[in-house]
């Protein structure tokens, strides 16, 4: 077929990409992966903590201690009956001696305990969702009934949930700017290697009247389309990665520290973009500083 | 269109240039000459005399270690980095290497500086088709550097370098790497486009060519300027 000038158009300056461009777009795609993985992880663990968090919030324990002629057993038993009528409080029950000295058991072992050992009762309180009573109310309505009991609210195990999600939160931020520092970096050294090996083609435009910028334009535009090409790949695979998780880790222990869901898949969406964008900032500013020492 | 503020000066104008590579000995000592605007001049002398190095000088490849280079006014030992792309733009220059980019065509390579110019493909894939025809080469427009002889390379070079219609247009022995039918049949193509106005300045060390031509000459020997022909279109 013969040329025909009429319907030429202007393509790439720059030669087809070779076999070192193919290994970056491995890479970078691999890079894109990992980022979008640890995004719906921290997503996801933070809906585990907020869970753990709320289930926590939603009940407190009472120990319960025998007093005067009162048993433990029949001392819980009244709490529980106490507690019950609190402003605030769903459910209130003692639990049963075998409850609690199965709890017992974890720490000091599965033989029977001395039966004349006071060991406190517990009564497990569930508070109200909507209008939950506070543990002052709780403290309040046991000292009122005479009862030797202590709140736990939990407090304790609730701080270390939030300090354990907001670590697992600052973790994926701290993953992605590594990563996306480690891409910049790749992208970086592509460029001024691209610059390297094209010299010939760079001095020439520039003879040609090439302002700095037409030829970083280039290296941006050809750094930002595998960026994106990369940056789909891994984000395909990462939301892949991500759909495997719901739907076979339902009923494993890593669903209960990671619950992904259908909508965490989104975060991949934006990763071409992002990949493309920090791949075209790092090739312009790497081509202008390298072009900045050239005649 | 490109910015011509304080263009009042000569096309091209040395005064007292010293140039060195290095910690080499000084290639060019204290040059001085002018070009007129319109003016046509061959730079002639031996290998290593400097020729080269005063068309680098020129398209602000190099910079000399003392003296003033100018270009259509403007001072190119001063002038700011960021100002040379629209100078250059002026300028065609065509390499003694020819320096044809191999990967793409003959139409890609001659359409560079419209594109580098900004200028919209529609309005000069035109031009550099009628061009490439101009200088023997309308039916080769598709085809790779790889696959034109020599004398198809340096009229393809040629092309590239006048495509934009410089006002300035420095050729490195474009003679150099043809036969004698193919050399009369460039330095024509170089005569016609100094008729409409093109300063045209070629570096070559074909003495018999510059001597048959009846062109001024400008002649370098132990790096100064023993020979500078005024010629009919004032020096």
């Amino acid at each position: 077929m013969s040329f025909e000038p009429a319907r030429w158009w202007p393509g790439s300056l720059l030669p087809k990409e070779d076999g070192t461009q193919g290994a970056l777009l491995f890479v970078i795609a691999v890079l894109a992966f990992l980022a979008c993985l640890s995004a719906i992880g921290a997503i996801a663990s933070e809906r585990a903590a907020e869970g753990w968090k709320d289930q926590l919030i939603g009940s407190a324990t009472v120990l319960v201690r025998a007093s005067g002629l009162e048993s433990a057993d029949a001392a819980a038993a009244r709490a529980a009956e106490t507690l019950a009528g609190v402003k605030g409080v769903a459910e209130a029950r003692a639990l049963d001696k075998a409850k609690g000295d199965a709890l017992v058991a974890r720490f000091i072992g599965p033989d029977p305990l001395p039966a004349d050992l006071p060991i406190p009762r517990l009564v497990a309180v569930e508070f109200n969702s909507k209008h939950p009573a506070t543990t002052a109310d709780l403290r309040r309505a046991l000292e009122a009934d005479g009862l030797d009991a202590t709140v736990e609210d939990h407090s304790l195990w609730t701080a270390q949930i939030m300090r354990t999600g907001a670590l697992a939160r600052w973790a994926a931020i701290g993953l992605f700017f590594l990563i996306s520092g480690a891409a910049g970096a790749l992208v970086a050294f592509a460029t001024r290697q691209g610059l390297d090996a094209r010299r010939d083609l760079v001095e020439i435009l520039h003879y040609s009247g090439a302002s700095d910028d037409f030829v970083a334009q280039m290296f941006q535009a050809r750094f930002a389309r595998m960026a994106a090409i990369a940056g789909t790949a891994g984000g395909v695979g990462a939301a892949l990665a991500g759909a495997g998780l719901h739907l076979f880790g339902r009923g494993q222990s890593v669903a209960a520290i990671l619950p992904v869901a259908w909508t965490d898949l989104v975060v991949a969406l934006p990763c071409p973009f992002v990949a493309a964008l920090i791949a075209a900032v790092t090739a312009r500013l790497t081509a202008r500083a390298v072009l900045k020492n050239s005649p | 269109m490109e910015d011509k503020s304080g263009d009042n000066g000569p096309a091209v104008r040395f005064d007292g240039v010293t140039m060195a590579y290095g910690s080499q000995p000084p290639i060019l000592n204290d040059v001085s000459f002018r070009l007129e605007r319109g003016s046509f001049h061959f730079l002639t002398g031996a290998s290593g005399s400097g020729k080269t190095t005063i068309l680098k000088l020129i398209y602000m490849a190099e910079q000399p270690i003392s003296g003033r280079v100018e270009l259509f006014g403007h001072d190119l030992t001063t002038l700011p980095r960021r100002e040379r792309p629209a100078l250059r733009r002026r300028i065609g220059v065509i390499f003694q290497d020819f320096r044809l980019l191999d990967h793409l065509s003959a139409f890609d390579n001659t359409a560079l500086a419209p594109r580098i110019a900004g200028r919209k493909a529609a309005a000069y894939r035109n031009d550099v088709a009628e061009l490439l025809a101009w200088v023997g080469l309308g039916s080769r427009m598709d085809a790779l550097p790889a696959t034109l002889a020599d004398g198809e390379k340096q009229r393809l070079a040629i092309a590239r370098a006048v495509v934009n219609q410089p006002e300035l247009l420095i050729a490195d022995e474009p003679t150099g790497n043809v036969d004698d039918a193919i050399a009369q049949r460039i330095l024509r193509l170089l005569s016609e486009l100094n008729r409409v106005g093109t300063t045209v300045l070629v570096a070559s060390h074909d003495e018999d060519l510059v001597a048959r031509s009846g062109i001024p000459v400008l002649h370098l020997s132990d790096g100064g300027l023993t020979r500078f022909d005024r010629g009919r279109r004032g020096v």
